[in-house]
């Protein structure tokens, strides 16, 4: 997984509550048995119209925000199915940062599985930051995950927090895979003791 | 034991499951069943592929085919879409490569993962359940802790047998009394996302409980679960009593004789105890709760049958109001309209939400005798090939094929829009599946979610109707 640490980009404002992953992107695009290419599908129903050609009213399709580092939308983003194909289109696409008042628990654990940092902040803070977004290429804002603050166009510092460990495998673009596997011993001791216990999960 | 804290049904599970706690308070998880299916894990294979592991425990890890592929006689000649037949092989030569159990494609037992999990015996109560698939919820109904995970996790379980998870906080939804006539577990959970929203379980585990949740069989008990990840939260339980002792001891992989006695002896163990904490608490009244119907884009927008289509310029919230325009538009409604004055194209009656035998006897009790309506299109999927198979013991195939519905394989087959059952744009569905977002059923599709009973009354009618209508005419 590549770390993040900091990032300073265009921020893309998608003013929506509950944007499901069907809508950052649809199962039709999920027959891929990889992990890139989903990026020219992200949002595919926003921003292609039937014929295939572009929606020119979604955002991702206008100046600046085709190079969209960092989105902002409101409550519940990432809700419906848990398909890890949503973080990885939107990497894909280039966005490595969503912001927005709360996340659905799967998308947000999928996240920091990618280097795509979820952030939390209070509703009127995100409808302030799009007000920002709306500014186009000379908003810029910056999304510092070593010092946990959002920085907006203005030079303001928002502060957020990120569960500690969490933070500390993204920084370091960590795999916890490799992690666990340090509890080896702990994890064969659990097993010799439900196999004794519950026989019947090892039958 | 000495005299310990009460605690719920959530905790037990979780608190025999810990592996070890690290110092932030993440728990390492043990993970005693492992389900797949083809779209969510070729990206783990490869991981595990490139870092030279394998699979922890095959045995505890059960492969199926199910989201691809198409639910007419075609899958027995090879599956047409190339990207949907090189999903399938991949998954069968990673089960091959890394010794996973796979229930092949042409197996009896082959069906969507959350039918055929609880129905071979291999869901039991009191375990740990993942797959990567958020309906994996559904398996709560076995008194288990079910929940969908991504696909780096997914590799994770593989390579592990375990998780990095926190703990999550305990919802009680008790749902009191008698289900009302024409009602079943799809209006139960349907009515709960309305009044708790698609967030109001975020960071929770909902445990149901009340008369009307214990009067439910098995199959409405999954109905509820699996539709728990509508809500948000991230699993949906139900404590094992005799009705989930009488299910298992009929599967045919669910433990036997002693070893059922002795599992049996915990299993008792796990409901929650008197007093014990629970961060939320809802009641219902099941008497109040009418057959419902969603008539926007999210499950939250849900309204009993005898509904009209909301107004948005009633909605004061300025976001709300918006969004609810917003459905109005792309679900081609009218304010105001009456929610039976809604005509539909396609029913479906199908998905892990709705497709056990019990789900497809209540749709053929309704449909018995009478003809669906001219232009429209009614499929009803199996859930697994033994659900077929039961359903065709029981002569059901025949009732709902006399009454002009199309009888299929199983599958995930119309749910999702990423095999060939698909809507066409602005097709207006009745569908017994679990979402109606834009686009899940086909991009331009628009989805309305009710129970088996109300799809069939709503394919007989050829718009959506009341059940309570259309009384059974003659016994099955």
């Amino acid at each position: 997984m590549r770390a993040f640490t900091t990032l300073t980009g265009v921020a893309a404002p998608l003013p929506k509550a509950n944007v499901d992953t069907d809508q950052i992107i649809p199962a039709r695009f999920l027959k891929s048995i990889s992990r890139s290419g989903f990026g020219k599908n992200l949002f595919a129903n926003f921003r292609f119209k039937e014929d295939g050609s572009e929606n020119p009213d979604f955002v991702l399709n206008q100046e600046p925000y085709r190079k969209a580092e960092v989105l902002i939308a409101f409550e519940n983003f990432g809700c419906g199915s848990s398909r890890e194909h949503a973080p990885w289109a939107l990497l894909d696409f280039g966005i490595r940062c969503v912001i927005a008042p709360d996340f659905a628990d799967i998308f947000h654990n999928n996240c920091f599985k990618n280097g795509v940092l979820p952030v939390r902040l209070p509703k009127d803070v995100c409808a302030q930051l799009m007000e920002d977004a709306k500014l186009g290429a000379n908003a810029r804002i910056t999304v510092d995950l070593e010092r946990e603050v959002v920085v907006r166009p203005n030079g303001e510092e928002i502060p957020f927090k990120i569960d500690p460990l969490r933070r500390h495998l993204m920084l370091n673009g960590l795999d916890d895979i490799g992690q666990t596997m340090q509890h080896a011993p702990a994890i064969d001791s659990f097993e010799a003791k439900q196999k004794a216990a519950q026989p019947w999960l090892y039958a | 034991m000495s005299a310990q804290k009460p605690r719920t049904l959530f905790d037990k599970i979780w608190d025999a499951h810990v592996v070890e706690t690290l110092p932030d308070g993440t728990a390492l998880l043990y993970i005693d069943l492992h389900l797949t299916h083809e779209v969510t894990t070729p990206q783990a294979f490869d991981g595990l592929r490139a870092a030279g592991r394998g699979i922890r425990r095959p045995e505890a890890t059960l492969g199926v085919i199910d989201h691809n592929i198409a639910t007419d006689s075609s899958r027995y000649t090879g599956i047409v879409d190339p990207e949907s037949a090189l999903q399938v092989a991949t998954l069968e030569k990673n089960a091959a490569e890394f010794g996973m159990p796979l229930i092949p494609l042409l197996d009896e037992r082959q069906g969507i993962v959350h039918v055929i999990g609880p129905e071979l015996g291999r869901s039991l109560p009191g375990m740990t359940i993942v797959c990567g698939d958020s309906h994996t919820s559904t398996h709560g109904a076995m008194g288990a802790l079910a929940f969908g995970i991504g696909t780096s996790e997914v590799e994770h379980v593989l390579a592990t047998q375990t998780l990095l998870q926190k703990p999550a906080k305990n919802m009680r939804i008790s749902v009191d009394g008698n289900l009302a006539f024409g009602c079943s577990g799809k209006d139960i959970v349907l009515a709960i996302i309305g009044r708790i929203g698609t967030a109001g379980g975020t960071g929770h585990v909902i445990e149901y409980a009340g008369d009307a949740i214990r009067a439910l069989d098995m199959a409405g008990r999954m109905t509820v679960c699996n539709m728990t990840i509508e809500g948000g939260a991230r699993a949906g339980m139900v404590a094992p009593d005799q009705t989930t002792y009488d299910y298992i001891a009929r599967t045919p992989n669910g433990p036997k004789g002693a070893a059922l006695a002795r599992a049996m002896e915990w299993w008792k163990t796990l409901p929650t105890d008197a007093g014990a904490h629970f961060d939320t608490e809802l009641r219902l009244n099941a008497h109040e709760i009418a057959p419902q119907v969603t008539w926007g884009t999210n499950p939250e927008a849900v309204l009993p049958i005898t509904g009209i289509v909301p107004n948005p310029a009633d909605v004061t919230d300025e976001a709300k109001r918006a969004q609810t325009q917003r459905m109005v538009d792309y679900m081609g409604l009218t304010p105001g309209q009456r929610l039976t004055d809604l005509k539909v194209d396609v029913v479906f009656i199908g998905s892990c939400t709705n497709s056990r035998i019990e789900d497809i006897r209540a749709a053929a009790a309704i449909a018995k005798g009478r003809r669906v309506a001219d232009g429209v299109r009614a499929m009803v999927v199996p859930g697994s090939g033994l659900v077929k198979k039961a359903a065709e013991a029981e002569g059901l195939d025949r009732i709902l094929k006399e009454a002009g519905f199309e009888w299929r394989e199983a599958g995930c087959s119309m749910c999702l829009g990423m095999n060939p059952d698909k809507l066409t744009p602005g097709q207006r569905s009745a569908s017994t599946s679990n979402r109606n977002f834009e686009g899940r059923q086909g991009p331009g599709g628009r989805t309305h979610l009710l129970s088996p009973a109300m799809a069939a009354a709503a394919a007989l009618a050829g718009h959506l109707a009341d059940v309570r209508d259309y009384q059974p005419k003659e016994a099955l």
